[in-house]
């Protein structure tokens, strides 16, 4: 469904994905793993358009996105929830969810049809509902990342990009995030390509990973080998040499 | 006339100057809400709906409402190509180079209006009649009464429009948060034309329903577009309830301050109100304490 074939992507002079190559299958959920720097975040942008790469190729479905704008980016159904959640703070929880919904208010799509996926937001983050009148801006982190995801489910995304769901939230709605996002696997067949620090976590729900360095993907393969591997559990799952050999 | 009719009669003055000034400062404040620049070109729009429904009116003679109607039209118009021609091509300039850029549309479009119809003053009709209306013994024009009806008017249909429409919500959203509004698929650049045609549409109707009191020429746009700017400022930037406070409490101190005082100081008040707003409450008099969480 996606395939980015050696992506650079520069902050000004700063070289920062060299030569990133990967690939998503449909339904599947991958996941991005990497320190702080590593140009996870930086993926994702350029998936998004937000900082398009001077070189390299894009395709989703098969067709070249890497020159488009991020709203056509979004029209085609790719979707970023944004690391540090970024909701829209001054407006109501509903109004956000609604400018999920911006392109296809636009397209002039039936307001039933908008309607109704919002009642299923509602019904994957109740929270949410309790919140609906409320500034976005006064919800705790864990709504508010609930709101982002919402957000972008509200474009019916076929490729959801998560950027560091669990960034500091508590274990027990890191959890429930993580839930949710099976479900929406399960139940609508949507790809997730995830961006997680947390990388034990990430990989358990994960089929595949990716592990980036300094911007580069060093490492690649299926998320139950990637749990084993022995530089991964050293670098990102916290184990260090002396536990491993013990095994 | 007693005192306290006296300040009756300042009272309705100033409410209708600052009616007036709450409209021009809206359009600072939604074009800074759009992209963080001060269009310094505001007053411009001001200056242009009072003469081009002078233009429309007196030397094509039309009608007065469809003059000002293509008034309207002709300054979005001009708001639109100056939002394409000066501010859309410079795609990484930084606000400050912006601003310096909307001070220089301001000096291109007066010089124009000065070259094409000259450095006289016209005067425009009263939109019905000009019988003073007795109110507590104080007096009001009729056209007051219109510069009331259409400000309200005016107010009513922003809120609706930022409160209730998908493109309204989405203008907010960039003011917001320009990132995640590309995000979720809104084009920025479409809400900064947005804001332009809106700010201009309002700055004109201000112009034209202030022009059959004060008259208008080339250059009414400097002082009305400071005052605007003003008002805005008291108001905190925002597009909402602030800015319509702030007009009006500046219209009022103004004619309470020219009558009261002496009408020599009448702009100085407004730029005392302003330097002390910068000094003691840059955030504005009327913002609440940020009530966010992270």
């Amino acid at each position: 469904m996606l395939k980015v074939k050696n992506i650079n992507t520069y902050y000004g002079q700063v070289h920062a994905l060299k030569n990133v190559s990967l690939h998503l299958r449909e339904g599947e959920i991958v996941t991005l793993i990497g320190a702080n720097g590593a140009g996870k975040t930086t993926t994702l942008n350029s998936l998004s358009a937000l900082i398009p790469p001077k070189s390299g190729e894009i395709l989703f479905n098969g067709a070249p996105i890497a020159s488009l704008s991020p709203d056509r980016i979004v029209e085609l159904g790719i979707s970023q929830v944004p690391e540090g959640r970024q909701v829209f703070k001054p407006l109501s929880v509903e109004d956000n969810l609604e400018l999920g919904a911006y392109l296809r208010y636009r397209r002039r799509e039936k307001r039933s049809e908008i309607r109704k996926d919002l009642e299923q937001v509602f019904a994957l983050f109740p929270r949410l509902l309790e919140r609906r009148k409320q500034p976005a801006g006064t919800l705790s982190g864990g709504e508010q990342q609930m709101l982002a995801i919402g957000r972008a489910l509200m474009a019916r995304p076929k490729l959801l990009l998560l950027d560091e769901p669990s960034m500091g939230l508590a274990p027990l709605v890191v959890q429930e995030i993580f839930a949710v996002i099976e479900t929406l696997r399960r139940e609508k067949g949507t790809t997730v390509l995830l961006v997680e620090q947390n990388a034990r976590a990430a990989l358990k729900m994960a089929d595949r990973g990716y592990v980036m360095e300094t911007g580069k993907v060093i490492l690649e393969g299926e998320a139950a080998e990637l749990l084993e591997n022995r530089d991964v559990q050293r670098a990102y799952l916290g184990r260090d040499k002396k536990e491993i050999w013990e095994r | 006339m007693e005192l306290h009719q006296q300040i009756l009669q300042y009272l309705l003055s100033g409410f209708s100057t600052g009616a007036i000034y709450a409209l021009i400062g809206f359009g600072f404040a939604i074009i800074y809400n759009a992209t963080t620049i001060i269009n310094f070109a505001q007053g411009e729009f001001v200056m242009l709906g009072g003469m081009l429904s002078y233009f429309f009116l007196s030397v094509v003679h039309l009608p007065l409402p469809a003059a000002v109607v293509l008034a309207v039209l002709a300054t979005t118009a001009v708001g639109i190509a100056f939002e394409r021609l000066a501010i859309r091509p410079l795609k990484n300039a930084t606000p400050l180079s912006l601003v310096i850029i909307t001070i220089g549309g301001s000096i291109l479009i007066r010089g124009l209006t000065m070259l094409i119809w000259g450095k006289d003053t016209h005067a425009l009709p009263s939109f019905s009649g000009s019988e003073p209306i007795d109110i507590g013994g104080a007096t009001i024009l009729p056209q007051n009464l219109w510069i009331f009806g259409i400000t309200i008017v005016i107010i009513v249909v922003n809120k609706l429009f930022f409160n209730y429409s998908i493109t309204g919500k989405a203008m907010r959203a960039c003011a917001t948060n320009r990132r995640a509004a590309s995000l979720v698929g809104i084009d920025v650049r479409r809400m900064v034309l947005f804001s332009f045609v809106i700010s201009s549409a309002m700055g004109s109707m201000a112009g034209i329903i202030i022009a059959p009191l004060t008259m208008t020429a080339y250059d009414v746009g400097i002082m009305l577009g400071l005052k605007g700017f003003c008002a805005a400022i008291i108001g905190g930037l925002s597009s909402g309830f602030g800015t319509v406070l702030g007009g009006l409490l500046l219209g009022v101190l103004e004619s309470l301050g020219a009558g009261l005082i002496s009408s020599g100081y009448k702009d100085a008040i407004a730029f005392v109100i302003l330097l002390l707003i910068l000094f003691i409450r840059p955030q504005g008099l009327f913002k609440k304490a940020d009530s966010e969480r992270v």
